[in-house]
Formats: C-alpha cells, sequence, structure tokens
C-alpha cells in the first residue's frame, strides 16, 4: 500500500490540496502501523486489568498484570544457572528448538534437492513420505521420549520431524521453479550438474527455501515445548506444566510471555538470514509492486 | 557495389566451412499426439566469418534448428558437422545469446559474464580483465558491479552477448535476441552486433522473425518456413559492410526485403 502511494500521489496530483489539507484522521491513516498498531496491545492490557480488578476474575484463573510482571521479572533477575529462574530453562528450550531446526532442516533440504533431482526417487520415495506428513507428528512426541529418555535428544528428534518437512517440499518447489532458460543457459556452458546444482538451482531455490525456514522456525519451539510436556528434567515446556499443576497461572503467563519472544526472535533472525541471502528476490518483488 | 561483392565472393571462396548441415532433421515423438516434425532436410554450408541470418514465421523452427547447433538437443536426422566433426552436445566452440538475457538476479554483471568461465574452470583471474574489456565495448563498464535489476533491457541484453563473447566462441548464436526490446533501442543493438562482428570477425548466426533485421545483419539470410520446417531458400545479400543505418531506406535494400517477402508467401507462411 505505502509501496504505491508515490505513484499513486503522482497520477492523483488533482487531489494534493485535500491531502495537504492533513486532518487528524487521515495522518493516523496514512500511518497506521505507528498509530494503531501500537494501540492494538494497549487496548487488550487495558481490558485485562479492567477484568482484573473492576468484575475481580480470579487469580488462578486471569492473574493480574502487575503479578505476570512480577513473576517475570522475579524470573528473569535469577542467575542463567539457577534452576528456578527463566533463563536456565529457557536456554535449554532454544537450545533444543535450534539443533532439531539445524537437523530437520538440513536434512530436509538434502532430501528435497534430491527428490527433486532424481525423478526416479521421487515416485518411489514420496508416497510414502506423504503419508508420513499425514501423521500429526506431535503424537510421536511419547514414543519418541520413551526411546530416547528425559534428555535433550528425544526434544531434537521431534523438533527434526515437525520442521524436516516444509523444508524438503521448499526444497522440492524451488527446483522445480528453476526457469529452464538457465539450466540451458549453464549446459550450453558444458556445466556440470552438480556445477548447475551449486551456482543455479540452490541460489535459484533460495526463496523457497527461506519460506519454508520461516514455517520451519516457528514449528522448532512447537517441537521443543511438546517434548517437553510429555517428560523433561528442564526446559520451558517442563516449567509451564509444573506452575500449572501448581495452579500458579501469573508465572505461566511470564513463561508464555519468554516463548512468544524466542518464537519472534527466530523469526527475526530467518528474516535478517533472508534478507542477506535474498536480498535480490525482495528488491524484484519491491520493483513488481511499484511497478503494478 | 560490383567490387565489394566480389571480394564478398573471394572471402567466402577462401573461408573454410565451420558448420554444415545434411539432410538434417528434428522429429520431437510426443507420445500420445503422434510424431512432431519441427525440422525436415536442412542442408546448408557457414563459412568462417559469415553472417547468417535465419528469419521464418514462428513455428518455422528457426529457434529448434539454433539449438541443434548449440549441441542444448541432438537431431533424429541427417548430419550437423562443426569443424568436421558431429555436434554431439554443449562445447566450446559455440555460444549462445538467448531470446532473455537470462541473468542470475543474485550475481552483479561481472559475476554473470564469468560465469561461462566458472562452468568450464578457466582461469577466473585471466579473464577478469578480458570482461571489462567487453563490457567496455558494449558500454557497460560502469555498471560491472551492479545488479541485472539495475540496468534497461536493452542493456541486460548487451550483458547477455557479453557472457557469451567471453568465451570466444568461433561460432556465435543469438536467438531472436532482441525481440523484446523496443525499436529504437532494436537498432542500436543491431548496429553494435555488427560492430562486434567487424571487430572479432566471428561466425554469427542470427534468429529472428524480422525481415529487415535479418537482411540489415547478415551476408546470407536463410529464408524458413513452416509445416514442416525447414529451409524454402538461401538468399546472398550483397550489400556493403560497414552498414549503417540509411541503408535500410535504400532501394536495394527495399528489393532484398520484396525478395525475402515473396518466398515466405509462395510458401503461404505470408499471406
Amino acid at each position: 500500500m505505502s509501496a504505491c502511494s508515490p505513484i499513486a500521489g503522482g497520477s492523483g496530483a488533482s487531489r494534493a490540496p485535500v491531502d495537504s489539507g492533513g486532518s487528524p484522521l487521515r495522518w493516523v491513516r496514512a500511518h497506521m502501523q505507528w498509530t494503531l498498531t501500537p494501540l492494538l496491545p494497549l487496548v487488550m492490557l487495558a481490558a485485562w486489568s479492567l477484568a482484573c480488578h473492576q468484575f475481580g476474575a480470579p487469580a488462578y484463573i486471569l492473574p493480574s498484570p502487575e503479578a505476570v510482571l512480577d513473576a517475570l521479572r522475579d524470573g528473569l533477575a535469577r542467575a542463567p544457572m539457577d534452576q528456578g529462574g527463566l533463563w536456565f530453562h529457557a536456554g535449554i528450550t532454544i537450545y533444543e528448538s535450534l539443533c532439531g531446526l539445524v537437523l530437520g532442516a538440513v536434512v530436509g533440504t538434502l532430501l528435497g534437492f534430491a527428490l527433486a533431482s532424481f525423478p526416479a526417487l521421487d515416485r518411489v520415495a514420496y508416497p510414502v513420505l506423504v503419508a508420513f506428513q499425514a501423521l500429526p507428528k506431535v503424537a510421536l512426541a511419547p514414543l519418541l521420549i520413551i526411546w530416547f529418555g528425559l534428555g535433550y535428544n528425544g526434544k531434537i528428534y521431534i523438533t527434526a520431524i515437525i520442521t524436516f518437512f516444509p523444508l524438503l517440499v521448499s526444497a522440492m518447489a524451488g527446483t522445480h521453479s528453476v526457469e529452464s532458460d538457465r539450466i540451458d543457459l549453464a549446459r550450453s556452458c558444458n556445466a556440470r550438474p552438480m556445477q548447475i546444482l551449486r551456482k543455479i538451482i540452490i541460489p535459484s531455490a533460495m526463496p523457497y527455501l527461506f519460506a519454508g525456514l520461516n514455517v520451519a522456525s516457528s514449528l522448532a519451539v512447537l517441537g521443543a515445548i511438546v517434548g517437553e510436556f510429555v517428560g523433561a528434567r528442564a526446559g520451558l515446556g517442563m516449567l509451564l506444566i509444573q506452575y500449572n499443576q501448581a495452579m500458579q497461572t501469573a508465572p505461566v503467563f511470564a513463561v508464555l510471555i519468554v516463548l512468544g519472544l524466542i518464537g519472534f526472535l527466530f523469526n527475526y533472525a530467518v528474516k535478517v538470514a533472508e534478507q542477506h541471502y535474498c536480498f535480490w528476490a525482495q528488491r524484484r518483488r519491491h520493483t513488481l509492486r511499484a511497478g503494478s | 557495389m560490383l567490387s565489394l561483392s566480389t571480394q564478398a565472393i573471394q572471402a567466402e571462396a577462401v573461408s573454410p566451412v565451420v558448420l554444415a548441415a545434411c539432410g538434417l532433421g528434428m522429429t520431437y515423438r510426443t507420445g500420445k499426439f503422434g510424431d512432431v516434425v519441427a525440422l525436415t532436410g536442412v542442408n546448408f554450408d557457414i563459412r568462417h566469418g559469415e553472417l547468417v541470418s535465419l528469419v521464418g514465421p514462428s513455428g518455422c523452427g528457426k529457434s529448434t534448428l539454433l539449438r541443434l547447433m548449440s549441441g542444448l538437443i541432438t537431431s533424429s536426422e541427417g548430419s550437423l558437422l562443426l569443424g568436421g566433426e558431429q555436434v554431439r552436445g554443449p562445447g566450446p566452440k559455440v555460444a549462445v545469446v538467448f531470446q532473455a538475457p537470462i541473468l542470475l538476479p543474485w550475481r552483479t554483471i561481472l559475476q554473470n559474464v564469468l560465469l561461462p568461465v566458472e562452468f568450464r574452470e578457466w582461469p577466473l583471474q585471466d579473464y577478469r580483465e578480458r570482461a571489462f574489456e567487453l563490457l567496455d565495448t558494449v558500454g557497460l563498464a560502469d555498471f560491472a558491479n551492479s545488479y541485472p535489476h539495475e540496468l534497461s533491457g536493452g542493456m541486460q541484453q548487451r550483458a547477455g552477448i557479453v557472457r557469451a563473447l567471453i568465451q570466444d566462441p568461433q561460432i556465435l548464436l543469438m536467438d531472436e535476441p532482441f525481440g523484446a526490446l523496443d525499436a529504437m533501442t532494436r537498432e542500436r543493438m543491431n548496429l553494435d552486433v555488427l560492430r562486434i562482428w567487424e571487430k572479432s570477425r566471428k561466425t554469427i548466426v542470427f534468429v529472428t522473425h524480422s525481415i529487415t533485421e535479418s537482411i540489415f545483419l547478415s551476408n546470407r539470410v536463410f529464408v524458413m518456413t513452416s509445416r514442416p520446417g525447414k529451409i524454402a531458400d538461401i538468399i546472398d545479400v550483397d550489400l556493403p559492410f560497414p552498414r549503417s543505418l540509411d541503408l535500410i531506406n535504400t532501394p536495394v535494400f527495399g528489393d532484398y526485403v520484396g525478395r525475402v517477402r515473396a518466398c515466405l508467401q509462395v510458401s503461404g507462411d505470408l499471406s
């Protein structure tokens, strides 16, 4: 919307006097992401506070914002290795999610490129993989805890299984989307198959891989948490279960906030990496939007 | 005029044949819909340093013929000899300028131009200077470190030409390279092609569907017709080099246009 405005402004020169009239409402509408977006959580916070203090919602159902803030502050004030604090458990959950994400993403990407490169392999293996994908993988968590115990490994494998598919699918889609012209160009220069893969197919598929990684990065935290729900000695998931069973709702909210922040950080890291490695795709998208 | 045409004939007589087709044909076996004959009974000799155009309506097999010459596809009938040897696949003697520039958006212009050098695993350092020289000859020296999207369509296609020339091929194949450009850019690009040809004396095979372009850019025009694709006639163009755009308005040029058009009309492709 905002990307189009310079063009719209150029063609709508006759409307200029009205625009420069600048009523406050118009200004708010023009800068919605700076005005209305921050307002939304504030309104929700006010409603939350109102529900607690005016309508007397019990603390075990809905703790007051102040209680949640206290629990958060208390959890974050502890030393990093203090098992009663949030840092320790957040670190473990992040570790499990990251290891699982890397494992799942690497295996998924490699298998995706392999399936897309060898049609015979695709025909043989893909139906099996689709059947496996149809299975709700969260349901595998109890089994993996039995196999790998209460340590990190089980959670890493669950996360890997969950994050594997988005990357497999996007690597395949990315490979199939490579313009045949680019392959012809490489072939006319006597490029070997591995050169074509490295210099043409993988870079061409990058935007697809990042779309897959974006999905997978959100799923990664989910995988670790589910694993910790089923059985763990540490981690935010285990913490959630413990606080929940003790009906300590304020710390539950604090953990949820930390989880939200971790998810946001993961997403942000993927976005930054995408801007670095796929700068060309984004520019093209911008010019497309400006051109349309 | 007379002296120049005899000169041309002499040059032809001296230069060796670089590309020869005999009974060349291409039939695509589509299975369900039966066979599609894209090209049949093609015979020609192209001599070193010639400037040949393939002109014809779409579907006449001119792109198929060019792909056969490039080695990207192999013929189903007849023979195609490159320097006396049957073409069995792409090789360093032939470079292609494609319809679209096909520049990789994540590479700078310089990196795009050097891509064939990377694929062929030639020493990059030796070719960097050459790349700058070639970019300079087409007026892209200042854009070596730009990304493709920062260039206009004409500039992108010039980079595509440089990418072909960096391989120093014997034969330069150009597959309707200026089809997507506006008329004025196209004329300038045509002059560029002539300039490159005069400088390098490479054999150039130029595919186009513009009759004017085909005559302006060649000493021989292969007129192709469709259903099935074949070469209907080969017209010698005895017009002097160097050529300028004014040539297009001369009566002699008009005569050649008439001859090519007549040839296309006889076969019913231009009625």
